[in-house]
């Protein structure tokens, strides 16, 4: 019989559920206060700024934010390093 | 100046239901004139807990059509003269519940009883929605276990944007957490979130904790409320929420797991 596996602490599935539940929770809150059009606009405009460069999906985000009383919309679009012109 | 309380959830089959009737028959114990209404429409079930089902003639959507008046269908409860059930219709679809018809027998019922505790079906659509629409307090009924309480962050979601109080920019719905089905047993081994885990991710104040108990099953296979039953510790935990709910302050028991002497542990069964 194997010791050291036997009093190596198992995690305990209690500790796998509330780690993933933190992490669900925080990203159903953010999604429940943001508009129905947002994902919508966040599609369109990606594709739009494909049109002339050339960028994955996953250089670009788009997100909302409140700074003091104001509503911000956050636009990043990372570049790629030369962009191409595809004009 | 009369309360109206949703019981809801979200998910279903944590103990809307059981808690529905378990929580009105604690109020009108207390001398609280209290009616209880089943607003799962299509699946009425309230009725069963509580007993009544063989005296159901008219329901809530036939007094919401005018087919039938409040006092034609509230049914009086055979064990408190306090008690009063709405069930709900078996034959309707959910749609048949409007904003406009259920304001009108809130607002009927608030001239005589003191609590209207709003039994909600499971889901986030239409039912749940009129259920918890005019609501004061909420009890937010959840399980330990993940799927529960996420579904418990969305209604509470709801509740702070989608009810009259939030719409109109009143004070908001004050919300309670009630934890049921709790074994502390399975706590202790790691495989059930705990009290504290849950109050941590909804922070939420506690109501209170019904333990995983046989005695509930057997309350609803006679149609007596487990409240009722002064053996069991379901009732006496459901008897401490009500207290609290009333304002006083009740320590949370049932929590933890039973001592048992070394002898015991030696030989005792697993
Ligand atoms: N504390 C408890 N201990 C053991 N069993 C329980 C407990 N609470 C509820 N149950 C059982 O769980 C099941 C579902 O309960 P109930 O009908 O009250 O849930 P619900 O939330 O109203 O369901 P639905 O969403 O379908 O309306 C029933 O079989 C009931 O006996
Ligand atoms: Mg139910």
């Amino acid at each position: 019989m194997d010791l050291f596996k036997y009093f190596r602490s198992k995690r305990k599935s209690v500790d796998v559920a509330k780690e993933r539940l933190s992490i669900l929770i925080a990203r159903d809150r953010i999604q429940m206060g943001q508009p129905s059009f947002l994902p919508m606009l966040q599609k369109e405009l990606l594709e739009v700024i494909q049109k002339y460069v050339d960028i994955d999906s996953k250089d670009f985000s788009l997100a909302l934010d409140t700074e003091n009383d104001c509503e911000v919309l956050e636009i990043n679009v990372v570049l790629p390093e030369k962009a191409t012109d595809k004009m | 100046m009369a309360k109206i309380i949703v019981i809801t959830s979200g998910k279903g089959g944590v103990g809307k239901t059981t808690t529905s009737a378990s929580f009105a028959t604690g109020l009108a114990l207390k001398g609280y004139k209290t009616v209880v209404i089943d607003f799962d429409v299509g699946l009425r079930n309230l009725d069963l807990l509580m007993g009544c089902e063989r005296r159901v003639v008219y329901d809530f959507v036939n007094v919401i059509n005018k087919e039938a008046n409040l006092n034609q269908a509230l049914i009086r409860d055979k064990r408190s003269d306090k008690l009063h059930i709405l069930p709900a219709s078996q034959t309707r679809d959910k749609d048949a519940l409007t904003v406009e018809g259920v304001e009108e027998v809130l607002n009927e019922l608030k001239l005589s009883f003191d609590y209207i505790v709003c039994d909600s079906p499971a889901g986030i659509e239409h039912g749940a929605f009129m259920a918890m629409y005019f609501a004061d307090e909420a009890i937010v009924v959840s399980n330990p276990e993940i799927s529960s309480v996420r579904d418990s962050d969305r209604i509470l979601g709801l509740l702070s944007s989608k009810t009259k109080r939030a719409v109109e920019g009143l004070e908001p719905v004050k919300e309670h957490l009630l934890l049921t089905r709790y074994s502390p047993e399975r706590v202790e081994k790691g495989e059930m979130l705990s009290v504290d885990d849950v109050k941590d991710i909804l922070s939420l104040s506690l109501l209170g904790v019904i333990p995983d108990s046989q005695d509930v099953l057997t309350a609803s296979n006679q149609g007596i409320p487990v409240i009722m039953n002064n053996d069991s510790d379901a009732a006496l935990a459901y008897n401490d929420s009500v207290d609290r709910f009333l304002g006083d302050d009740v320590p949370i028991r049932f929590t933890n797991t039973r001592k048992r002497s070394f002898l015991g542990k030696l030989f005792g069964r697993k």
